[in-house]
């Protein structure tokens, strides 16, 4: 139940987050939308085996946490917290290649745990960079970029009207949870002779809403499509980011940095 | 499906078909001009968010299950406002939840939006429910509807991280994983869906059969329909066999392929064989392991010293073609669909 709750309240709080203004904020959302989906491209483009060369990448999300001014625990947080699907996918890997391919020191290691701790780095990466795209765009902003982009409009404007009715619907859920588990001895009224009554009032309730909400807009003028007063602008700022980021990103694609740096390393020692 | 176990060609076959879907779907909505729609649409996403969180219990077994959402979207709106609604909620997700990620949005939208709305529905579900009248058809037709809609989507997933190769495993294996705990799942829909529509029906049954109406005029969506899905079916086995006629040869063929491009010129001849490919695979995928032959890496990294291992410069510098092509092609298709409907 609090569990519930607090999932509730941190998706206010990355959109919270997103209502800042620093220079990564106020870059076109455009802009950002595009470069995280060339870094996520770029990050899963690597060969399952691959873990030093995707480590410069973390440089991407470092820098839009702090230029930012993003809390790094929180989203860390979020990043461990969610989505075992490919956590729990990728523990078989260890126990079905168990071929030695690497050796530090005393130390054997198989390609299973090489390409797990792939598929963990992968993870963290790809999954940090869409949540803080959300909290350093909102998630307006991001769905006036998707039909910029040539999404369908109309698919733009249902992400709009979900996200608004979002909360309002989360927090009847919450209360109709509560009034049930109040109300429940022994599990008892846990069935889904209960449920199904409760869910759909939920439902009924809901239409009633948009029933509403279509009345209230049409006397505004609502004629189907929804009309957002931000201006978007593609300017030298956001080239230069794109450009500057995409440029690093490809770079990095096809040269190992840190095994640059380590046998740069090496070499001197000798 | 998770953008951690996904590779750049699959992910964007899968965007490419998704986009196709979307823009489809939409495009049949605005021809219907039923504004009412579009407020209804967005309040029932955010339902569908409430939803998930209220759960039930299962006598005796002790566990508990909640409403997925694709079936009971499918079965109030119409599966072309369902589709876009499931689409729009895992976008939320995506974003807010990390569930997934975004490259992999595109294959959890087909995975989840495409079966259930497309399939189940109209082709299971309908068929036994009628106009929900009787209790047991309707019951039945949600748990057999959401059953089959589950066990493809599940489908779905495994194939698309064995084509994929991060995962090491077996497309046997996996599959065996997979589908029984999807069977749970659901059984556990179905039951949630049939209660929810029984409750409807009894409370105000003119919303299902407001549902039902714009359905009327089926032969030509049917085949408007069946052209779409042509359309993303074909971008889909390209994409999808052009990444996999890597696999099977291997070293050679991936080292003189990461030394030449010569052999994508042609473009309509390359298509052409990977059609022929994906067809000669399709005979064989029961008995095909699919598992990505990479043991060859070891020798691969050792004989061609530092940089990557030697192995994989092939298949990843044709994945990120493959990639880059899809995407493309699904940003052309958002073009076009942009295109046809200013003239509108």
């Amino acid at each position: 139940m609090s569990k519930i709750q607090q999932h509730f309240y941190d998706i206010g709080y990355l959109d919270t987050l997103s209502d800042q203004d620093t220079p990564v904020h106020r870059l076109d959302p455009r802009a950002k939308l595009v470069t995280t989906m060339v870094f996520i491209t770029a990050v899963v483009s690597f060969s399952k085996y691959e873990i030093s060369a995707l480590i410069p990448y973390v440089l991407y999300p470092v820098f839009l946490l702090a230029a930012g001014n993003l809390p790094p625990g929180y989203i860390l947080r979020k990043i461990l917290l969610v989505s075992p699907f490919a956590v729990l996918v990728g523990i078989f890997n260890p126990l079905l290649d168990q071929d030695i391919i690497m050796r530090v020191g005393g130390l054997s290691i198989s390609g299973g745990w090489v390409s797990f701790g792939s598929i963990l780095i992968r993870f963290t990466l790809t999954v940090g960079a869409a949540m803080i795209l959300v909290a350093v765009t909102g998630f307006n902003a991001l769905c006036l970029a998707m039909e910029k982009l040539g999404a369908p409009r109309f698919f733009a404007i249902q992400l709009l009207f979900l996200y608004r009715y979002l909360f309002v619907l989360m927090e009847e859920a919450i209360n109709m949870i509560r009034a049930r588990s109040l109300r429940v001895f022994n599990g008892k009224g846990m069935g889904v002779a209960v449920y199904g009554s409760m869910l759909g009032h939920l439902l009924l309730r809901t239409m009633d809403r948009a029933q509403r909400i279509h009345s209230a807009m049409w006397c505004r003028g609502f004629d189907g499509s929804i009309r957002i007063m931000k201006p978007l602008s593609m300017g030298r700022k956001e080239f230069g980011f794109m450009l500057g980021w995409i440029t690093i990103f490809v770079v990095l694609r096809f040269v190992n940095l840190p095994r640059l740096v380590g046998a740069g390393i090496l070499e001197i020692m000798h | 499906m998770a953008d951690a176990l996904i590779s750049p060609a699959v992910g964007g076959a899968a965007w490419a078909a998704t986009a196709g879907l979307v823009g489809f779907s939409s495009r049949r909505l605005r021809e219907d001009l039923d504004d009412q729609r579009v407020p209804l649409m967005g309040v029932m996403g955010a339902f569908i968010f409430a939803a998930q969180m209220i759960n039930f219990t299962i006598p005796a077994t002790g566990s508990s299950g909640h409403l997925g959402g694709g079936l009971i979207l499918a079965i109030l709106l119409g599966p072309y406002a369902a589709f876009l609604t499931l689409a729009s909620v895992l976008t939320v997700q995506a974003l807010f939840f990390a569930d997934g990620g975004l490259l992999a949005l595109g294959c959890n939208i087909f995975n989840l939006g495409f079966f259930p709305c497309f399939i189940a529905y109209p082709l299971i579900y309908r068929k036994i429910a009628g106009d929900h009248q009787i209790r047991w058809r309707v019951i039945s037709g949600a748990l057999i509807a959401a059953v089959v809609g589950l066990q493809l989507g599940s489908l779905g997933v495994v194939l698309e991280t064995v084509l994929s190769g991060i995962s090491e495993l077996s497309f046997r294996a996996f599959l065996l994983l997979m589908q029984p705990i999807h069977l749970a799942i659901g059984l556990m829909e179905g039951i949630a869906t049939a209660a929810v529509v029984l409750f409807v029906v009894k409370a105000r049954p003119e919303v299902l059969e407001g549902a039902v109406r714009p359905v009327v005029r089926e032969p030509v969506t049917l085949r408007r329909f069946a052209a779409a899905f042509l359309a993303a079916a074909v971008i889909l086995g390209a994409g999808l066999s052009w990444f996999t006629s890597t696999h099977p040869d291997g070293l050679e063929w991936s080292i003189s392929k990461a030394a030449g491009i010569e052999e994508l010129r042609p473009v309509e001849e390359n298509l052409h064989r990977s059609l022929g490919d994906l067809q000669g695979k399709t005979a064989i995928l029961p008995d095909y392991g699919f598992k990505v032959e990479d043991h060859q890496g070891a020798d691969g990294t050792a004989e061609n010293g530092p940089g990557w291992p030697a192995v994989d410069v092939g298949t990843s510098v044709s994945g990120l073609l493959g990639g880059a092509l899809t995407l493309l092609l699904a940003g052309a298709v958002g073009l076009f669909l942009r295109r046809g409907r200013t003239g509108h």
